[in-house]
């Protein structure tokens, strides 16, 4: 049995799923119990858990994730949502210092195993404070795992199997396509969720396992790495253009799934990486890095990078700075030439 | 007893202030010994309160407050202009409008020297800028991301500064802007200008861990801050009482030795009366104080609030028997200022509304290469 759900939808299910099969689990964060979360993700979870099992914090981003550590420390599985991405850096000394480092430091004595649920990305007019996408601060430190979903039905199994992971989780939700996919066309009405084929998510529980990345589309010409809302686009530019691309959306950046990457890119010859993070120091720098490390001798051009620009998000002219369909145009006829 | 540690009853109309009015509740200081809660730092952290309540109402002349009115006014009118505008899909992204708080930015910044004492806020400040002389203007522009905007297109409505005006932002980072200004202060100490640092920030803010860094680091080198909390009840649609252990925000500085003040927000003489006792004790060296405003939002959080968490009923209450400009109006046609030199005041403020959106629509919108700069001292 499945139906059709939009990524809010099957967020709110996976919370639902796991707080009904493990009471260890716990949902916090500003505004995400009586209010149901500010893009109604935790929506009627309080209603049905009750108040110890789903409660609103203050806004203390520190406390709120040093808190979920000493729980999680302690058998809990919390899920804080951090209602912004860009409202984590406060609370990024519990994630750097504690959680990615509990296990280490006892020996594999005390866990943190918290999951840090945030939107991310940007494309909704949000400017400097809304809109960013600071996952590789995150994948570049050791004993955090993060994880980024491009669908209804990935994000459901990725958040489950997030949460039942023993590790602290980075869940980076990217919130341009909580309610639709979005292919770069901003000047277009949203196309819903409904119309796409992994809107269809199973009911009850199942999980999409961490450090597996998914071939979206199979193709010969050029192989193309991206995750959230950029496979979409990515996607949207190969078809328009007719290029015969393997579309790769990775779902977690670390663990990172280096076989799917290597026999694609052994295949094709050429790699694209896409994201709309700033380009230095970026997970495409990393991502670069390994298809060098691993397919050198396959490479038939330089690796491609498509990346948002080493500036804040701007308030005005977003759609200049969107790595959209025109730069991710040119980067595919530069990378298609022989 | 060291003279700073004894501050003194506010009376903002005689330059010499009267230490007669509040020798009363000093106690001694053998009693003070014996008594570790009669301590003078409990006397200090109380007499500002004191010193407020034997005084609540400033006494402004009739032109005084006209001016008020017709700056709450200019505020309302641009905030519903921006609400307008946003309907239309001229602003995008995030809003937040500061009807019903009209009265806190203006009777706290008219006590202040604008241009000289600095004041920083939150994202909700739109008003403190209109309050602070800033050109309607080039807000509204900022607010359509315009090239003509404060900030260039670059902040939006969250992220606008004036170093003329010695407007310090506009942070959209809730709570961040707090420390920022003790770190003003401290320039002004440092420089001896002065000066003292006006900070705002929300109930809701009040709960960020660096808020209370920032209040230790304040009292201990007894920095020129007067901290303002603006309790409107809710942070976006939490309740004060569902996020706050300690409801009293003016007494969160307590640990710290830092003086609290409550004051009624909706009524800018009480307001201005207020400022003038803070400012008096932290002008004379003394240190910070910690100001909690009770005021009130009319609109939603910002332009997407499905305002679940209140009742309509509450909100009329609010606007029907508290509203600052409603009562400035009343006042003023009490003290026998004509209906149409109130009347005046309207039209102008509405003229200079739409002359400001007229602006905001019409600008260009920035230059391409708008986007590389500012990012850092060289451009790239
Ligand atoms: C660090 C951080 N956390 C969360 C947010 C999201 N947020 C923006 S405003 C707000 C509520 C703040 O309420 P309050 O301080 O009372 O100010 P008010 O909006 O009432 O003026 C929240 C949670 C943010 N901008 N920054
Ligand atoms: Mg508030």
């Amino acid at each position: 049995m499945s139906r059709r759900m939009t990524m809010i939808e099957a967020i709110n299910d996976a919370l639902d799923v796991t707080m009904g099969r493990d009471p260890a689990v716990v949902i916090m964060g500003e505004d995400v119990g009586y209010f149901g979360g500010v893009f109604r993700a935790t929506a009627g979870l309080q209603k049905k858990y009750g108040k110890t099992r789903v409660f609103d914090t203050p806004i203390s981003e520190c406390g709120i994730i040093g808190v979920a550590v000493g729980m999680g420390a302690y058998g809990l599985r919390p899920v804080p949502e951090i209602q912004f991405a860009d409202y984590i850096y406060p609370g990024l000394d519990q994630l750097v210092s504690e959680a990615a480092r509990l296990r280490y430091r006892s020996a594999g004595e005390f866990i943190a195993p918290l999951t840090v649920r945030s939107p991310f990305g940007g494309g909704i007019f949000g400017g400097q404070t809304h809109s960013q996408s600071p996952e590789a601060l995150f994948t570049h430190v050791a004993g955090l795992k993060t994880v980024i979903p491009s669908n209804p039905h990935d994000a459901k199994g990725l958040l489950i199997a997030a949460i039942e992971d023993n590790d602290p989780v980075i869940f980076f939700e990217p919130k341009r396509i909580y309610n639709g996919p979005f292919t770069g066309a901003y000047d277009r009405p949203v196309e819903p969720w409904n119309k796409h084929a992994d809107s269809e998510v199973p009911e009850g529980y199942y999980t999409v396992p961490l450090g597996k990345a998914r071939v979206v589309r199979e193709g010969e010409a050029v192989t193309v790495l991206a995750y959230g809302t950029m496979v979409h686009v990515a996607h949207a530019v190969c078809l328009d253009k007719g290029v015969d691309a393997e579309v790769i959306d990775l779902r977690t950046l670390v663990p990172l799934d280096i076989e799917t990457i290597r026999a694609s890119v052994r295949k094709t010859g050429r790699c694209m990486i896409v994201h709309e993070a700033t380009r230095t120091g970026g997970f495409g720098a990393e991502l670069s890095a390994l298809v060098q490390e691993h397919c050198f001798y396959d490479l038939e051009v330089p690796i491609e990078r498509v990346t948002g620009f080493d500036t804040p998000y701007p308030h005005s002219l977003e759609w200049a700075y969107f790595p959209g369909a025109v730069r991710i145009g040119e980067a595919l006829d530069r990378i298609s030439k022989d | 007893m060291a003279k700073s540690a004894r501050p003194r009853a506010a009376n903002p109309r005689s330059s010499a202030p009267k230490p007669a009015a509040v020798a009363a509740s000093v106690p001694d200081v053998s009693a003070a010994l014996s008594s570790p809660v009669e301590d003078d730092a409990t006397f200090a952290l109380r007499s500002l309160q004191q010193a407020h309540a034997n005084n609540k109402r400033y006494d402004a002349s009739d032109a005084e407050l006209l001016k008020f009115y017709e700056q709450m006014v200019l505020i309302r009118r641009f905030e519903e202009k921006a609400g307008q505008l946003y309907g239309l899909g001229l602003i995008g992204g995030f809003c937040h409008l500061y009807i019903g708080q009209e009265a806190v930015a203006v009777g706290l910044q008219s006590a202040l020297n604008e241009g000289h004492d600095s004041v920083i806020t939150g994202y909700r400040d739109h008003g403190h800028m209109l309050a602070y002389g800033i050109d309607p203007k080039v807000i509204m522009a900022e607010l359509t991301g315009r090239g003509a905007g404060i900030s260039r297109g670059k902040g939006g409505s969250m992220h606008m500064f004036s170093t003329e005006h010695k407007f310090y932002g506009g942070h959209g980072i809730v709570g961040a802007q707090v420390s920022l200004g003790a770190g003003l202060a401290f320039a002004h100490k440092y420089r001896e200008d002065g000066g003292v640092c006006m900070a705002y920030f929300g109930d809701g803010a009040a709960n960020q861990g660096q808020v209370y860094e920032t209040f230790n680091m304040a009292a201990l080198w007894k920095l020129p801050i007067v901290f303002v909390v603006e309790n409107n009840g809710y942070a976006m649609g939490t309740a004060v009482k569902r996020g706050s252990a300690e409801t009293h925000f003016y007494r969160r500085g307590t640990a710290f030795r830092i003086p609290g003040m409550p004051v009624n927000g909706m009524d800018v003489l009480e307001v201005r009366q207020a400022a003038e006792v803070a400012l008096e004790y932290v002008r004379g060296g003394n240190g910070p104080v910690l100001m909690e405003l009770n005021t009130y939002r009319y609109r939603g959080h910002s332009m997407s609030d499905p305002a679940k968490y209140r009742s309509r009923e509450e909100v009329q209450e609010m606007r029907d028997k508290h509203d600052p400009i409603e009562g400035a109006k009343q006042e003023l046609l009490k003290r026998g200022v004509s209906e149409d030199a109130i009347k005046d005041i309207d039209k102008k403020i509405r003229q200079q509304v739409a002359q400001a959106a007229d602006f905001a629509e019409s600008s260009p919108e920035p230059d391409m290469a708008e986007l590389y700069t500012d990012v850092l001292v060289e451009t790239y």
